[in-house]
């Protein structure tokens, strides 16, 4: 009989799953859950996106594109980034097409993390940058974000951690699952204790359009940061393409070529469809993102008072489609509230620390559903916690 | 549109607070302005949009194109009042192209309706002709799903 530990990779067996999946699995076998547990938009993506990838599909453009992708696609890109932040990236050498932003995220990381390296993660955040450094041998330090700051990243709480170990900081805002966001002078904090340094930036931007506070600003267009940064970004949540799996990575092109090599053998190339729709996405869809913004931002400023009269403390959010309320108030860990409300009044959010350990006491509530299914949730979970109260009392 | 018309053609039943707390306004500010609204015209009313056939299962909803010959003193305004003045009309709208008005007419049963246009509607001064088409099955209203899937697809819980 095959002893399928001894095979395992021992770096693989000791990868913890996602904490989101023991709730997925409970929420799916149980009937009639309102769930605001998604990480995805609810809007299905613009026609004229669908649209070119239905003609590239009648004209039977199928065959592999560019290991780096589509050169047309990377030009609309550049031209992307110098009109929203006036960074100029070439197009040949300086970008790669990749599948969704997780694998830019990935190539990033494989390429730069030697064993030991240490390697700066902002938490609470997205669940894949720890794993990933861990499967290079690298060494994740975390930087807690508080929620006194607004879950912001702070220049002082970034010097702290640094030693002569350092290589990598992610740095990931707008932020999932807090929704914070870093404005023009708390970016010129940061880059000020990184100029002079040797440390490369990950940028992870994904939820760069979805900002309700002003223009989102890159760490890239800071003074001196852009030759230090890689900046990630894709399609999945500013259009709505979750399912067509497409992003990129722009950075130093002596970064980009040798990343190149990893995506080239792991991946070949991203999918054709999804390149040339994103065109169409890049060139004519501002007014499609407009209105999913402004939609987007009406619930937002509905769920968090929603939160804040049921009494459940909630920051008010910058960007992304979360919210992140505390519910220490009711004396359970998030783990506790979160099955608790499922099991008893079948509202699936997701708890805090499944994004990291200073997540505790917090919960990630996605508005990404319609104002109806929202205010049926917030009913809820108001239900919920006057039964906590009553029982308590 | 104004963002607190968008949001009751949304839900006409969400609060002032509610709405003030989307908008950004204080809730005096929406009370005031949708006053304002109503007294204005711009707010007809409010009505829930339903499953007609779940609602009452005795119900017949047809539209109907309707052709006139306006005259001088018998033009399309005049007719038009002709005809909503009749309770069985719950809508009528001044078309262009092949026919002139539209009208739509709920009734307990075809035959009912059959007569109103018979009876009714025919005999206006002015029309011409008329076309019935009775609803058999309706999907979607107002923006709102009727008979249609609008399941969501997406897991329940992702990161």
């Amino acid at each position: 009989m095959m002893d399928y530990d001894r095979i395992l990779s021992e770096k693989c067996k000791e990868i913890k799953p996602s904490g989101i999946r023991k709730f997925f699995d409970i929420a799916n076998s149980m009937e009639g859950v309102i769930s605001l547990g998604v990480g995805e938009p609810d809007f299905a993506t613009p026609w004229s996106i669908r649209s070119k990838a239905i003609d590239t599909l009648q004209k039977g453009k199928t065959v592999y594109t560019a290991n780096a992708g589509l050169l047309e696609l990377r030009v609309a890109i550049s031209k992307y980034l110098e009109r929203k932040y006036n960074l100029k990236y070439d197009p040949k050498e300086d970008i790669i097409i990749t599948v969704g932003g997780s694998e830019a995220i990935d190539l990033c990381i494989r390429a730069v993390v030697d064993p030991g390296d240490e390697v700066l993660v902002v938490e609470p955040s997205f669940v894949c940058y720890k794993p990933i450094v861990d499967l290079m041998h690298g060494v994740p330090v975390v930087i807690e974000t508080k929620p006194e700051d607004n879950f912001k990243l702070t220049a002082e709480a970034l010097r702290e951690k640094i030693t002569d170990k350092t290589k990598l900081l992610i740095l990931p805002f707008p932020n999932n699952p807090t929704g914070a966001i870093l404005t023009r002078p708390e970016l010129e904090a940061i880059a000020e204790v990184l100029r002079g340094t040797n440390i490369l930036v990950l940028t992870d931007e994904i939820y760069s359009e979805l900002t309700y506070q002003g223009k989102h600003v890159s760490i890239a267009e800071i003074d001196g940061m852009q030759e230090r940064t890689l900046y990630v970004n894709g399609f999945s949540k500013a259009f709505a393409m979750t399912g067509w799996r497409l992003g990129y990575v722009a950075g130093p092109q002596p970064l980009v070529s040798q990343m190149l090599k990893i995506h080239q053998y792991a991946i070949m190339c991203s999918p054709t469809v999804s390149q040339y729709a994103a065109i169409e996405a890049l060139e004519n869809c501002d007014k499609d993102v407009q209105a999913m913004v402004r939609e987007y931002d009406m619930r937002r400023r509905y769920i968090v008072n929603a939160f804040n009269e049921l009494g459940l403390d909630c920051f008010e959010p910058g960007g992304a489609f979360y919210v992140f309320p505390c519910i220490k108030s009711t004396g359970l860990t998030s783990q506790q509230f979160c099955e608790d409300l499922l099991y008893k009044h079948k509202v699936a959010v997701v708890p805090g620390d499944a994004f990291g350990n200073c997540g505790e006491g917090y919960i990630r509530v996605s508005y990404a559903y319609s104002l109806q299914h929202l205010k049926t949730a917030v009913e809820y979970i108001g239900e919920y916690l006057d039964d906590l109260k009553k029982n308590n009392g | 549109m104004d963002n607190i018309l968008k949001l009751l053609k949304q839900n006409a039943r969400l609060s002032n607070k509610e709405i003030a707390s989307m908008t950004g306004l204080t809730e005096e500010a929406v009370a005031a302005k949708i006053k304002e609204y109503e007294s204005s015209g711009v707010i007809k009313g409010y009505s829930a949009i339903l499953d007609d056939d779940l609602a009452d299962k005795d119900n017949v909803t047809c539209f109907i194109a309707v052709k006139v010959t306006p005259t001088a003193e018998f033009g399309f305004d005049a007719i038009a009042k002709k005809i909503l003045s009749y309770k069985e009309v719950e809508s009528l709208t001044l078309m262009s192209g092949a026919f002139d008005l539209a009208v739509t007419i709920s009734g307990t049963n075809y035959k009912e309706i059959a007569l109103f246009v018979a009876q009714r509607l025919s005999t206006i001064e002015g029309v011409v002709s008329t076309s019935t088409h009775f609803f058999l099955k309706r999907y979607k209203d107002k923006g709102f799903m009727i008979n249609a899937d609008d399941k969501d697809e997406r897991s329940f819980v992702s990161p």
